[in-house]
């Protein structure tokens, strides 16, 4: 892939650490407050964030759209059934999503703001991921 | 491919050069979209937080409102604190942890997850609750104490 390829993966990732700046979804504090349920803020945005997928996600099936390299558009669907793997998994990211007030997303947005000390939460996070990996055949899912 | 696979692990077997490339450079734009968002045209004034949190956080001993993270806990010398090393480093953990376990954090299973209809990630989205009310309410007020 030529560099002009990959223009409009920078561009999407440019405009998503814009807009999580400017929406303060990065903030710890905004955290704190949505889990004290204390504002509309997060649930505002998180809210018309999934309005505009399912009408998108809706218009790319019923259109049946193509990619920008003219391949069928399909979003493998998660298992369900796997009930102790979102359960579990999604608590113990909750309990690390309140606790260090940031997402994966917003921990690199947050790193090119000028906080260099995300660079901590960012090579524990991969640890996280590593450890993962490693404990992946022994953890129910 | 497998010099980036310490230990051989089979989770990390995947061809990271083909998948990777894209992913890298979106991440890469975020952290230049934070750049521009936070550095660049970076907004002077604080958070419009609602007060009773400002007022819950200044009990638990928040002092720095100026900023989008406080300073009490988001700086280099929070690293010689136990509490700065509990928020930063267990806190960076488990999103970790959490994210690849859950298969998916906020943006995928909340949002695009969601948007999708995905009954999983409602699951996971529960979960992501349970967690974060618990730490919030019973555990942060140990950690910053």
């Amino acid at each position: 892939m030529k560099f002009t390829e990959y223009l409009k993966y920078l561009l999407i990732g440019l405009v998503f650490g814009f807009v999580l700046i400017k929406s303060e979804v990065v903030s710890w504090f905004r955290i704190q407050e949505m889990f004290r349920f204390d504002s509309i803020h997060m649930y505002g945005i998180i809210g018309l964030a999934i309005i505009v997928g399912i009408i998108s996600v809706q218009i790319i099936k019923r259109k049946n759209l193509k990619d920008v390299d003219g391949k069928a558009i399909t979003i493998p669907p998660k298992d369900a059934s796997q009930v102790t793997r979102y359960i579990l998994g999604g608590s113990i990211f909750g309990l690390g999503w309140a606790l260090l007030g940031a997402c994966p997303g917003p921990m690199f947005a947050l790193l090119g703001s000028g906080l260099t000390i995300m660079v901590i939460p960012i090579l524990a996070a991969l640890l996280g991921t590593y450890t993962y990996g490693i404990l992946r055949p022994k953890l129910p899912h | 491919m497998t010099a980036c696979n310490f230990g051989n692990v089979e989770f990390f077997n995947y061809d990271w050069k083909s998948v990777g490339k894209w992913n890298f450079t979106f991440l890469f734009g975020s952290v230049l979209g934070g750049f521009l968002g936070g550095y660049v045209f970076t907004n002077p004034e604080p958070i419009q937080l609602a007060a009773s949190t400002i007022s819950d956080l200044q009990a638990l001993g928040i002092q720095d409102f100026s900023g989008l993270v406080p300073d009490d806990l988001f700086a280099w010398n929070a690293l010689g604190s136990v509490t700065g090393l509990i928020v930063l480093i267990v806190g960076g953990f488990l999103v970790g942890f959490g994210a690849r376990y859950a298969g998916g954090c906020t943006s995928g299973h909340a949002i695009s997850g969601l948007s999708d209809l995905q009954l999983a990630s409602l699951l996971a989205v529960i979960g992501f609750f349970i967690g974060g009310l618990l730490m919030t309410y019973l555990i942060y007020p140990f950690i910053l104490s």
